[in-house]
Parts: C-alpha cells; sequence; structure tokens
C-alpha cells in the first residue's frame, strides 16, 4: 500500500525534513502505477500516482522512451474514470508526456469526447491538452470544434482555444488563419482576459498585413478594450503602426494622443507600457515626451521595488539619447542611490552619471564613492563605464574622475571589474592629453601590485606605446624593470618588449635601456632571453650593425597587418616543414561580427582589446575549396570572397546564390545550388552566363555540377579573366541549365531519361566594393595621420532626399565596402551631422582610409563631404569614383 | 495502389510543413516581441532546491541548464528581502521578479524587455493563489503535500509562455474545484479532511 499522499497529522512538527517524496524512485513508482491498470480504478489513489511521477519529471528525472511509453498507454485507462481530480491530473501528465504522434491517436477520441462534453472543465482541458500534442492532419478533424470554442460563452473555454491558437498559428497558420471571423467575434468578448487572448491571436493571423493591422489599431484604440493586459498589447501594436508610419505632413503623430490617454489608465501596468511606448517613439521630442517622463517620476518613489526598478531602467535609457528631459527627475534618483534593491540604486546612479552637469560631478563622485563598497563587481562595472562616458563629456573633470578611477583600482575586486577600470584610464589617456602623465603613473602603480597576467601585459605594452612621448619618460623605467624582476615570465617577457620600445625612442635613455636588457640574458625563461637577445640586436646594443631607425620603429611599433585570429588560424594549420611560416599568406578579410555578439551589451572591444576581429573560417573554407580545384589552383592568391548573392527568390524550385572571389587577375563565380523539389534529380548543372555588359571581361572557365539530388547543396564554377589589378565592373545575366530526371519517391530512383531544361536567374552584378576589403585598424586617428596628407582627395556631395541619416550612413557604408572603425557606423537617433570612419585595403594591397561627415540639410537632404587618404593617389581617386556614380 | 498514393500525400504534406514552418520563422521572433511572454516560473525552497518549476521558452533545453540558472537565480537573490513586496532583479539579460514566502521562493523570469508590471502580476497571481491554496500556510511541506495543487495552479496561470490569467482568486478556484478533495465522496474522508474540505468552501463562498 502506497503512503498516503496527503498526510494531515498533528505530530508533523516532530518532523522538520519530512518530506512526502522523501526516498522517492522512479523504479517502484512506475510499478505503483499499475493501479492505473485496476478494473476498479481507486481515484484517489492513481492521482497520488499521478502526482508522483509529475513530482519526478519536475525534479528533472527523465523516463526512457518504454518507460513514457509505457506510463502513457497505463494513463489512457483513466480516461474511464469519472473523477474530475484525476481527470484533470490525466491531462497534466498526457501534456508533460509529449506523446509521439502515433500515440496520441490513442487518446484523441477521449479528448474528442471531453471536449464536447457539457463541463466546462473538460471542453477547456481537453482543448488544451489536444492542441498541444495534435498535429496537422488531426486539427482539420477538429477544427470545428475549435471555432465553436472561441466564441463560447464560457471564458474559459473560449481562453483555452484561443491561446491553442496562438501556438497553432506558429505550425499551422493556414487552419488557424481560416479562423478569424471567430477571432474578432470573441476580441468583443465581455470577458477581459478572452478578449486580451483574442486581440494577440488575431494580430498575429495580420501581422504581416499592415493596413490591417493599421485598421485593427484605429478601430480598438477608439473604443473601450477593457483587461489591461489587452490594453498593453494594444499600445505595442500601435506602436508598430507608429513605426511603420512615420510622421505626417502636419507633423502630428499620428496615435500619440492615444499613448498620452494610457497614462491616465488605472491599472500600473498600461501606465508603465505607455510611457515606455513613447521613450521609445523614433525622433521622439522633448514636448512629447514631458508627460510620460512625469508619470515615470511618479513611479519612482512607489513604495513598490518592481515599479521602482521599471521606472529607472526606462528613464535610464531616455538619459542615453535625451538627458535633459530626465533632469528633472535628478532629486528622486538621488534618494534611489541608497535603494535597498542594489539594481535600482546601480540604474540611478549611472543614470545622473548621464544626466549630470558639470558642477554636480564633484558631489555626485562623494556619493558613489560610499555606494561602491557594497555593490557586487557586475554593477561596479556598469558604474565605471558611466564614468568614463561622463569624463569624455566633461574632460575638465577628469581630475576628480581619474582620481576616483585610480582609488577603486587599489581595492579589492575580480578580473572583469580590474579590466572594465583600466580599459577606461586607457581610454581616458587617449582621448584627454592632460590625462595622461597622470594616468600612465596610476596604471604603474597597479602593475605593481596586480594579479592578473592579462592586464599586466597589456599595461606594459600600453606604457611602451605612450609612455616614451611623454616629458619624463625615465620616471617610468624603474615599474617596468621592476616587473623584470619580480614577475612571471609572461609578464618579464613584455616588460623587455616595453624597455626595448624605450630604448628605441628615447635616444637618452638608451645606454642605460641597454644595460638593463643585457641583464635580461640571463633570465632563466626562453622567451624573455629571446627577446632580450632580439632588441639588443635590432638597437645596436650589441656593436652590431645597427638598422636604419625607421625600420626599427615599424618592427617595434608596426601593426601586424593581420587578423590576429586569422594569423591564429593560420598558425594552427601550419605543419611543420622545411618551408618557414609566411605571414603573407595569412587572410587579411575581417568577417563582419555575428549578431548575437553585437546584442551583448558591454561587449564593446574598448581600450586595450584589439579591433573587432572574428573567426574567419569562411574565407579559409572559399580558399582551401577553390585552391583544390585545379582549373583555379593557378589564378594565385584570393583576395576577397563576397558574401553570397541569393539570385532567386525565396521559396522556388531553386535555390541558387553566388558568391564573387576576386583574384588579382580572375574572377570567379562561384554558384551555390539547391534543388528543392524531391521528384526531380537534376544532372550536368552549369549556369550560362552572358557577359555582354561586361566588356572587360572574358569567360576561360567552367566547371559543371555532376549531380544535383534533393536538398543537397551543389556548386558550379565559372572563370573570367580581366586586367590585372583594375577594378573592372559589370553586369552579367545568368541562366542555370541542367539535365532533370525524374525521381520515384518511394524507391528514391531516378529514371534513366532526362530532359534538357533552362531556368532563369536574376542578373548579377561586379560592382567596385567587390575590390575593396574591410580591414580594420586599431587607431584610427593615428593611421589617419600616418598615411598623411599626400595622397587626401576631399570632395563634397549631395545625397537628395534619405528616410533617414543613419540609413544614408549605412548606404554609403555598404557601397565602399569597408570597415567601419571605432563603432561610427552607429548613428545616434535624432542627430543632424554624422561623422563615420572606414578603413580597408583596396586590390593590389592598397591601404584606404575613408572619413565621412554627413549633414543634414534642409528637411530630409543629407549632403556629405568625403575625405580619402591612401597610399596611392590613384587609389583615392577611384574611391572617389565609387561615391560619384553611386 | 491506392495505399501507395497516401503515402506519397502524407509525405508531401509533411515537406510541406517543414517548409512552412520555417517559413514563418520570422513570425515566431515577432509573436516573442509583441504578447508579453513569461519564459519559466519557479517555486524553490529556502536551500534553493525545486519544489515546483515550469519552463516555457528554450533558452534552458537541458535539466543541467535548467539547475544552473536556478542556482544563479537562488543565489542572487538569496540575501535580499522579498516578503512584504515583490522584488526584482536583471539576470543575464532576464527580469526576474520574486516574492519570499516562509521557506518557499516565488520567481517569474521574462526577457529584458519585457514590461517588469505585467511579470510581477503574473508573480502576484501565482502567490496568492498558492496562498489560497495552502489556506494560508505557505511553507515548504505544505506545498509539497499538496503537489497536485501547486502544478495544477502553475497548469492554470500561464500556458506554453502566454498569460492565460492573474487573478489569484479565479486560479485558485480553477485548481480547487477539482482537487481530489472535492472529488472524493465524503465517507471516504477522515475527519480532519472533512473539516478542511468545508472549511475551504467556506473560506471560498466567504471570498466570493
Amino acid at each position: 500500500m502506497a503512503q498516503p499522499l496527503v498526510k494531515k497529522d498533528d505530530d508533523r512538527d516532530d518532523e522538520m525534513d519530512y518530506s512526502p517524496f522523501l526516498g522517492i524512485e522512479k523504479g517502484a513508482v512506475l510499478q505503483e502505477a499499475r493501479v492505473f491498470n485496476d478494473p476498479q480504478l481507486d481515484a484517489r489513489r492513481c492521482s497520488q500516482v499521478i502526482t508522483k511521477l509529475l513530482y519526478l519529471l519536475n525534479q528533472g528525472e527523465s523516463f526512457t522512451k518504454a518507460e513514457a511509453t509505457g506510463v502513457f498507454f497505463a494513463v489512457t485507462k483513466l480516461f474511464q474514470s469519472k473523477d474530475i481530480g484525476l481527470r484533470r491530473m490525466v491531462y497534466l501528465i498526457i501534456k508533460e508526456l509529449s506523446p509521439s504522434a502515433d500515440e496520441v491517436i490513442i487518446v484523441t477520441s477521449s479528448l474528442m469526447k471531453d471536449m464536447n462534453s457539457r463541463t466546462d472543465m473538460y471542453r477547456a482541458n481537453a482543448i488544451r491538452v489536444l492542441c498541444r500534442i495534435t498535429d496537422g492532419t488531426l486539427l482539420t478533424q477538429i477544427e470545428r470544434y475549435l471555432k465553436q470554442a472561441i466564441v463560447d460563452k464560457n471564458p474559459v473555454v473560449a481562453s483555452a482555444a484561443l491561446v491553442s491558437g496562438i501556438h497553432l498559428l506558429q505550425t499551422n497558420p493556414e487552419i488557424v488563419k481560416r479562423w478569424s471571423n471567430e477571432v474578432q467575434e470573441a476580441v468583443q468578448s465581455r470577458a477581459a482576459l478572452v478578449q486580451f487572448h483574442a486581440l494577440a491571436l488575431l494580430h498575429q493571423i495580420r501581422q504581416n498585413d499592415r493596413l490591417a493591422v493599421s485598421k485593427l489599431v484605429t478601430s480598438l484604440t477608439k473604443g473601450s478594450v477593457r483587461s489591461p493586459l489587452a490594453q498593453c498589447l494594444l499600445i505595442r501594436y500601435t506602436s508598430q503602426v507608429i513605426r511603420e508610419s512615420g510622421i505626417s505632413q502636419t507633423g502630428d503623430r499620428p496615435f500619440y494622443d492615444y499613448l498620452e490617454s494610457c497614462l491616465r489608465h488605472k491599472a500600473e501596468m498600461v501606465i508603465f507600457e505607455a510611457a515606455r511606448a513613447i521613450t521609445e517613439l523614433s525622433g521622439v521630442t522633448s514636448r512629447e515626451l514631458t508627460p510620460a517622463i512625469t508619470v515615470l517620476q511618479l513611479f519612482l518613489s512607489s513604495s513598490k521595488p518592481v515599479l521602482r526598478f521599471a521606472a529607472v531602467r526606462t528613464l535610464n535609457k531616455v538619459a542615453m539619447t535625451h538627458p535633459m528631459a530626465v533632469t528633472n527627475c535628478n532629486i528622486d534618483m538621488e534618494s534611489l542611490i541608497s535603494d535597498q534593491n542594489r539594481s535600482i540604486a546601480t540604474l540611478a546612479i549611472t543614470t545622473l552619471l548621464k544626466t549630470g552637469n558639470e558642477s554636480s560631478v564633484d558631489r555626485l563622485m562623494k556619493q558613489i564613492t560610499n555606494f561602491m563598497s557594497d555593490i557586487a563587481d557586475e554593477f561596479k562595472i556598469v558604474v565605471v563605464e558611466a564614468i568614463r562616458s561622463l569624463c569624455l563629456k566633461f574632460p575638465l573633470k577628469y581630475r576628480s574622475l581619474m582620481n576616483f578611477l585610480s582609488n577603486i583600482l587599489r581595492e579589492e575586486g575580480g578580473f572583469e571589474y580590474k579590466k572594465a577600470i583600466v580599459d577606461s584610464i586607457v581610454i581616458l589617456i587617449r582621448d584627454i592629453p592632460d590625462a595622461k602623465e597622470g594616468g600612465l603613473l596610476h596604471l604603474c602603480e597597479f602593475i605593481e601590485d596586480c594579479e592578473f597576467t592579462y592586464l599586466s601585459t597589456q599595461i606594459l605594452h600600453f606604457l611602451g606605446n605612450e609612455g616614451p612621448k611623454t616629458s619624463d619618460p625615465s620616471k617610468y623605467i624603474r615599474y617596468i624593470y621592476n616587473r623584470v624582476i619580480l614577475e612571471n615570465a609572461t609578464v618579464r617577457a613584455s616588460a623587455v618588449s616595453t624597455l626595448a620600445k624605450f630604448g628605441a625612442l628615447v635616444d637618452s635613455l638608451k645606454p642605460r635601456i641597454f644595460v638593463l636588457l643585457k641583464r635580461c640574458l640571463f633570465d632563466s625563461d626562453d622567451e624573455v632571453r629571446d627577446r632580450a637577445t632580439l632588441y639588443l640586436n635590432t638597437l645596436g646594443g650589441d656593436g652590431a650593425v645597427v638598422e636604419t631607425d625607421e625600420e626599427v620603429k615599424e618592427f617595434l611599433f608596426g601593426s601586424l597587418g593581420v587578423p590576429l585570429t586569422n594569423l591564429e588560424t593560420s598558425l594552427k594549420n601550419y605543419e611543420p616543414s622545411e618551408e618557414p611560416f609566411d605571414i603573407h599568406s595569412v587572410p587579411k578579410e575581417v568577417k563582419s561580427q555575428p549578431l548575437s555578439e553585437k546584442k551583448a551589451p558591454g561587449k564593446k572591444p574598448t581600450g586595450l582589446a584589439a579591433p573587432p576581429v572574428a573567426p574567419t573560417s569562411t574565407v579559409d573554407a572559399y580558399e582551401r575549396l577553390l585552391s583544390s580545384i585545379p582549373e583555379f589552383a593557378s589564378y594565385g592568391k584570393l583576395f576577397k570572397s563576397s558574401a553570397p548573392v541569393e539570385l532567386t527568390e525565396a521559396e522556388t524550385e531553386y535555390a541558387v546564390n553566388v558568391v564573387k572571389h576576386i583574384f588579382d587577375n580572375h574572377i570567379v563565380f562561384q554558384y551555390n545550388c539547391t534543388n528543392t523539389i524531391p521528384e526531380q534529380l537534376l544532372e550536368n548543372v552549369t549556369v550560362i552566363v552572358d557577359a555582354s555588359e561586361a566588356e572587360e571581361f572574358s569567360e576561360v572557365a567552367s566547371k559543371p555540377l555532376k549531380s544535383l539530388p534533393y536538398d543537397t547543396p551543389g556548386q558550379t564554377f565559372v572563370a573570367f579573366e580581366k586586367p590585372e589589378g583594375e577594378p573592372a565592373v559589370g553586369k552579367f545575366s545568368n541562366t542555370l541549365r541542367f539535365i532533370v530526371k525524374e525521381v520515384d519517391p518511394t524507391t528514391g530512383e531516378a529514371e534513366d531519361d532526362g530532359v534538357e531544361d533552362e531556368y532563369q536567374l536574376e542578373d548579377l552584378e561586379v560592382v567596385s566594393a567587390d575590390y575593396v576589403l574591410k580591414v580594420g585598424v586599431s587607431n584610427f586617428r593615428n593611421a589617419w595621420e600616418s598615411l598623411g596628407p599626400d595622397c587626401e582627395k576631399v570632395d563634397e556631395y549631395g545625397l537628395g532626399p534619405r528616410e533617414s541619416l543613419a540609413e544614408a550612413v549605412n548606404t554609403v557604408i555598404d557601397l565602399l565596402g569597408m570597415q567601419p572603425c571605432e563603432g561610427t557606423e552607429v548613428v545616434p537617433s535624432n542627430s543632424r551631422s554624422h561623422t563615420c570612419l572606414l578603413s580597408g585595403v583596396y586590390i593590389g594591397g592598397v591601404k584606404v582610409l575613408v572619413r565621412l561627415s554627413f549633414g543634414v540639410d534642409g528637411p530630409k537632404d543629407v549632403a556629405m563631404k568625403l575625405a580619402v587618404r591612401s597610399e596611392d593617389i590613384s587609389v583615392s581617386d577611384a574611391i572617389h569614383e565609387i561615391v560619384a556614380s553611386g | 495502389m491506392v495505399k501507395l498514393e497516401t503515402l506519397i500525400d502524407r509525405t508531401r504534406s509533411s515537406l510541406c510543413m517543414t517548409s512552412i514552418s520555417v517559413r514563418y520563422g520570422i513570425n515566431l521572433f515577432f509573436y516573442k516581441e509583441t504578447c508579453p511572454a513569461v519564459k519559466n516560473i519557479l517555486l524553490l525552497d529556502s536551500e534553493g532546491k525545486r519544489v515546483a518549476v515550469k519552463y516555457y521558452s528554450d533558452d534552458w533545453p537541458t535539466n543541467v541548464a535548467r539547475e544552473a540558472f536556478e542556482k544563479a537565480v537562488f543565489a542572487k537573490t538569496q540575501k535580499t528581502n522579498a516578503r512584504a513586496e515583490a522584488e526584482i532583479t536583471m539576470f543575464d539579460n532576464y527580469i526576474v521578479v520574486y516574492k519570499f514566502s516562509q521557506d518557499l521562493h516565488f520567481f517569474v523570469t521574462g526577457s529584458d524587455n519585457e514590461n517588469e508590471i505585467i511579470l510581477a502580476s503574473v508573480l502576484q497571481g501565482f502567490s496568492d493563489a498558492v496562498g489560497i491554496l495552502l489556506r494560508g500556510n505557505v511553507e515548504k511541506k505544505e506545498a509539497l503535500e499538496n503537489l497536485d495543487l501547486i502544478l495544477l495552479c502553475l497548469d492554470e496561470i500561464v500556458d506554453g509562455g502566454i498569460v492565460l490569467e492573474t487573478d489569484a482568486n479565479v486560479i485558485a478556484g480553477k485548481v480547487a474545484s477539482n482537487s481530489a478533495d472535492s472529488g472524493a465522496p465524503l465517507s471516504e474522508q477522515t475527519i480532519s479532511q472533512a473539516l478542511a474540505t468545508a472549511r475551504e468552501h467556506l473560506a471560498r463562498s466567504l471570498l466570493k
């Protein structure tokens, strides 16, 4: 006999740790599940066993396929019982077991019976269970009942059907879309939640139809939506419509009045939703913002932490774009610094740092100092980042802010926190010349007692670049040489490099540096000794022939010229052999960042970190693929491969996209083809390219694809010759030619005879941007100045009316095909001017830097000043030509 | 021959279904964007152990990932005082609202662009409904003894991430009317159970 589950003894206080599930075991419970098969069902007992099974599942126990099937079949027997409570548990466990399609059939009829039961509870639950486990074919059978249920007078039943509809829309949209009349009726329901669920479903059915969504919003914003949740939904849909329609001719924003009226709603969730929607309107004016800020300000002093958090988080976002609008809330914000909830306090501080003015900085810093000691590292990092931007905003205040940073640098903290502080100091040193000497000394003091090898080496590297340029470089030598004496091998090695940099730039220090470097020759570590020897040699410390000054500096300070990740992969692939590793064989292309990384906040590479470099596996893969094809092996080094360009619409019979591979003398089109028809096998697939609109190109080779079975992508190639090093452009029209064979879908065998067929593809263009490689630089200003004004070309262009400044900036970036530097591709909303920095390598290996200054002229017209510097004046001209002809 | 044709039809329709779900992949994204969504509801004890949990999102595909999340949430909130009012925290780009009651910790998680107040109302509905169902005795022991009620309660609050109901009385009413106690004939109940049932009926009639 199983232990009774519900045990209400009075002596339970004696056994504090008692749990009804103490010592529960899967095997035993599965045994107990046999009671489901008893001819005389004991409903109570069965309920208890189901609860135990659910408990096991909930604790993360998993059932094998056989166990789950066994339990499922046993459970189906329980539909015989009339016990309501047991039936509820049966519904619950069926959903948890998520039976396979062939098992579902067993319970379908029982559930369909329940769906038409007179008990509302049965109807509602049976709908939810059935829709959860059903597939498309079954759905058509029960569709009629579901449509009835949507307009059922019992709100629970209607909601069950509507919510199930929302889930089913993902898998069987064409069926759910047929219900829109019933759903529309349910939107008018008097029951609050039915209205909410109906509105959600109706919007999802129509969301691809802008006009319908707009109509829906227009009619509902006039009427009365009762449920607060539905009201929140309506606010979201309204924002969507506003976003898509833009500001009308008269300058009024449609539906703004509705959003504003929601600020006076009685439910807090609606007020907040509306306030948030207003703050997120694109190009919101301060007049529009004011009422929203006012209600958020009221929330700041609420007794509920959730409200305070929601409000301060929203205001924090507003402060990024409209700091002035938030200043009214500063007094409330300051009182939140002492909030029990540290998330709220941190958000308040960072908001204050954004909205504060120059005079309030000192007072604020005082408050923050007290606050910093009792928050976690992750919050401290946020504060440090906020202080950094504040310092950049008020450079005159650098002294107190830099002091603050150096103070917290000395306190306890984890790696991420310390790194954030160091990065901030480095950025301040770079951007505020006055802060340089003080900042470098703070960093020197920090490495005297730094437990993180990574930070020590980074600081030493930075010190080597900046230290020699200060007024008194000699004072840093002591700190650096201390590292050689006291630290681990990694830090010692980088300290040696730093010493060498001082030696190279400061002649007066050279003899002393030589003495120090010679001492390093006796170090116990190979790397340290090697570096010391190398630097003594290059600097001429051992009396050897000194290389020219330029070369030494280039060697010590020059960049590698290749992205580090590319170098890393190439080194990993290098197999030791007679042939030395050639750094020129490393690909230079910087791949665009994966989206997920961009989304992650606070991960922007700042300060010491290298410019964004991402995996280059695709480039490697292309290079390997092309060099493995004998026809193309002689073309030399691959300069650039474009991103795939689609040549077919989505969802057509054959999907084809093309990748353009640029070589010095040649261009190779790689057509990636996919056959989406299961009944066909394509053979001898080629692309016939008509190059009559691309005069400088002549076709030299083509590599057909032998066979293209269903759903297995294959490639065919066409190669063209072009003038060497020239950025030849042109348009190519493409036709896919192949032999098609019918395939018997049951056996998968193709028929012997095929028919020749053609399929028209879209045209392909080779543009100038194809000849520019995206290569980032870590410090644009340095690179810009080192290129010098000799090969600079400046001109102005009118871009005509544009949707927005950001759109104009992106268009030009895409046109040039260059790498945006230092995050300048992001245009703050509402700004009227913007400067964007781009860098790249032109075909022939010529470095190009571009500085774009945009300005909005009149209502929508965008004008642009384009300044190009490169190593070759003709390349600068060519870049201007790209823009002029684009 | 007929069989063969139906077989072909079936393969075709299944293929057609896959391509459609691919095509509507974008919608899924939108759906998450616009409709308020709950990512999980957790009920843990005062040591961070599971009493009952329900996940509605694929963000935590394995039990290991779920346990790691619970552990992290618990560690982060453990020292706060969320007894009088629900508290809130940001966590790995999730918003977590939580409330403690004796040795039970209630959590509701949503994405970081979710309306915090909607999440809080779900939390409120859940914790209050549990309070009603456990007749004010909101503690771990009582919760485990009535785990069936807790699980039904979770089932009535959120379906697949979509909020079903936030009114605690309605939720508790839906659960209690189906509870095993009321279903069993009175003769089978012990005296104390009968008394409890009676008390519950009285409580519910008072609440109406």
